[in-house]
């Protein structure tokens, strides 16, 4: 091959491989502005606190009150990050400080594992593990009657789902303290867990907050297996054993019969626009402190 | 003094207890499908589409949509693959001098790929409808072609990052272009690691509904071209799970196992190839 043919080969490879660039880096403002467009319709109906306070919903009326939602969202979420919150961390501590070479090569493909399982199978194991479960013992020990599908069921099956993203983080996390401030808190006669506790935690604690922070917008947009598991009752719940409905669930729920109503459509984009915001905020807070962190050290 | 060494062991035994209860969950949701799909799994379940009646508890399989899922995903591996690999031969090789640029491409990749498929599904919606397409096995291959490349950018991205600089400074001393040290040196060094990116970002592919559940449509036959609909595997766990007829819940119960099935078939591939390509390179 002559140089010219390579050097042409070369540059149009160049243009191909600039072109994609440009797209992957426009493509969350694609994305970002292509709902804000779709949503611009409800937004012009309805001022922006009424959509996010307002729990009236009713949208043949055209009364789009996302309140029950964002409640019910909140809630799943916030049960789910409280149970997998002492799983990983204790399980990420043990791992990288007391773990043999043996257990982690045991672990990994376990990790690995859950986190590759699909959403639609966690929410068959809901309905048939979970759902019954807080219907027959757990509702009832707290004096409550449940049919089982509610905000708890959805919390702890997203727990489960967050336990190996949030782990693999944490893992990554306290790698990156050093080894020469752990041995130096252990030679001043420290024990393991002191040293961990007052040195580990305590240097990593930015970025074991940043790692809930990712699985908290993880969980924010899980979709499938919290839907399954819900229950989709509008009305902002009153106790955790209640059904609820969260954001995502609205919008895979109801997007088959939207299309007739303009406004509808308009709300559910919205829904999505909300939802994405949301999660991309505490995403770039989270990788920010993460990237910072690593960057000390 | 007692107290700490009490609080030591009080940890200890939480945290065993924690790592063991990753191997009971992973167990337990396992279990639970493969003892329930099990006993309503036969050949006729993979073998067949529905016929007359299927949701109604007569006789067909998922065949429809077992190859459905391995159409969309195939079809979504080959389209962000023509993303993917170029975005992460750029950020080693063309931008190698620029740090700077590459960094801010990978923090906008973690965004990507931190913003949920449902998201995505709602954004393949619009895209569909401003390009004029309907609800079809196209839609789909686009949506979860979008939705899959920022898992596989990151997958290959993390191998190529390791290929040492003197392999690639070797190859352009000699006199190599960018495009031959990409595909001739950079490739063919990280093929078994660009597979394992191909097969993780595979099982996402096939296991999301969110991100289908509004372009792929449904139908009850296996797609012959890219404008039809097509159904999927979760999505026909999703959708027979929720009749009210028993014999159809039992499907479903059928396809969550064969669905479980495939995502651990992927599972073993990739630890298998990741665990070829280190001892290769060690």
């Amino acid at each position: 091959m002559n140089y010219k043919t390579r050097k042409l080969k070369d540059q149009l490879v160049s243009l191909w491989i600039r072109f994609m660039v440009l797209l992957v880096v426009a493509l969350p403002l694609i994305i970002a502005f292509s709902l804000l467009y779709k949503s611009w319709l409800i937004l012009g109906h309805s001022s922006l606190s009424e959509l996010l306070f307002s729990s009236v919903w009713r949208p043949l009326a055209g009364e789009f009150g996302f309140f029950p939602f964002i409640v019910s969202s909140v809630w799943v979420t916030f049960i789910g990050l409280i149970l997998t919150t002492p799983i990983c961390l204790f399980s990420a501590i043990f791992l990288t400080y007391y773990g043999s070479r043996h257990l982690l090569r045991f672990m990994q493909p376990v990790i690995d594992i859950l986190a590759g399982i699909p959403s639609v199978i966690y929410g068959v194991w809901g309905i048939l593990v979970i759902v019954p479960a807080i219907g027959k013992y757990l509702a009832p020990m707290f004096g409550y009657e449940s049919s089982g599908f509610s905000i708890m069921a959805g919390g702890i099956v997203l727990s489960v789902m967050l336990i190996p993203f949030i782990l693999n983080i944490l893992i990554e996390i306290f790698r990156t303290v050093h080894q020469d401030l752990f041995d130096a808190s252990l030679s001043l006669g420290a024990s393991k867990w002191q040293t961990i506790k007052h040195v580990v935690l305590r240097k990593s604690f930015a970025g074991i907050v940043s790692a809930f922070g990712l699985g908290l917008s993880r969980a924010f947009g899980e979709t499938i297996a919290v839907l399954m598991v819900v229950g989709n009752v509008v009305g902002v719940p009153e106790n955790l054993f209640q059904p609820g409905y969260p954001l995502p669930a609205l919008i895979a729920n109801n997007y088959g019969e939207m299309l007739s109503i303009p406004m509808f459509d308009s709300a559910l984009m919205f829904a999505a626009l909300l939802l994405m915001v949301v999660v991309v905020v505490f995403n770039i807070i989270s990788r920010r402190t993460i990237i910072y962190l690593e960057s000390k050290h | 003094m007692w107290w700490r060494k009490l609080e030591e062991k009080i940890i200890y035994l939480l945290m065993v207890i924690s790592v063991a209860s990753l191997v009971i969950l992973l167990l337990a949701v396992l279990t639970s499908i493969f003892v329930k799909g099990a006993p309503y799994l036969s050949w006729e379940m993979v073998s067949q589409t529905p016929k007359g009646g299927y949701y109604f508890g007569r006789e067909g399989g998922v065949l429809n949509a077992i190859v459905g899922s391995l159409y969309l995903s195939l079809g979504a591996i080959l389209l962000s693959l023509a993303f993917s690999l170029p975005l992460s031969l750029a950020m080693n090789i063309h931008l190698r001098a620029r740090p700077k640029i590459v960094n801010r491409i990978r923090f906008v990749l973690d965004i990507l790929w931190g913003i949920p498929s449902i998201v995505y599904g709602a954004f393949g919606f619009t895209l569909m409808i401003y390009l004029g397409i309907k609800a079809s096995l196209l839609a789909g291959i686009i949506t979860v072609g979008i939705f899959i490349m920022p898992i596989m950018v990151r997958g290959m991205d993390e191998v190529m990052k390791n290929v040492p600089v003197s392999l690639i400074e070797s190859a352009f001393s000699l006199g190599s272009t960018r495009m031959e040290v990409a595909f001739k040196v950079m490739v063919r060094q990280t093929i078994p690691g660009i597979a394992t990116a191909i097969l993780l970002a595979f099982g996402r592919g096939i296991g999301d509904v969110a991100s289908v559940l509004f372009t792929t449509g449904y139908t009850d036959n296996v797609p012959t071209s890219l404008t039809q609909q097509t159904a999927t595997l979760p999505l026909a766990v999703f959708f027979q799970l929720g009749s009210p007829i028993p014999e159809v819940q039992n499907r479903a119960y059928a396809s969550a196992l064969i669905l479980t099935v495939i995502i651990l078939v992927i599972s073993i591939a990739v630890r298998f190839l990741s665990n070829k390509y280190y001892s290769n390179r060690h």
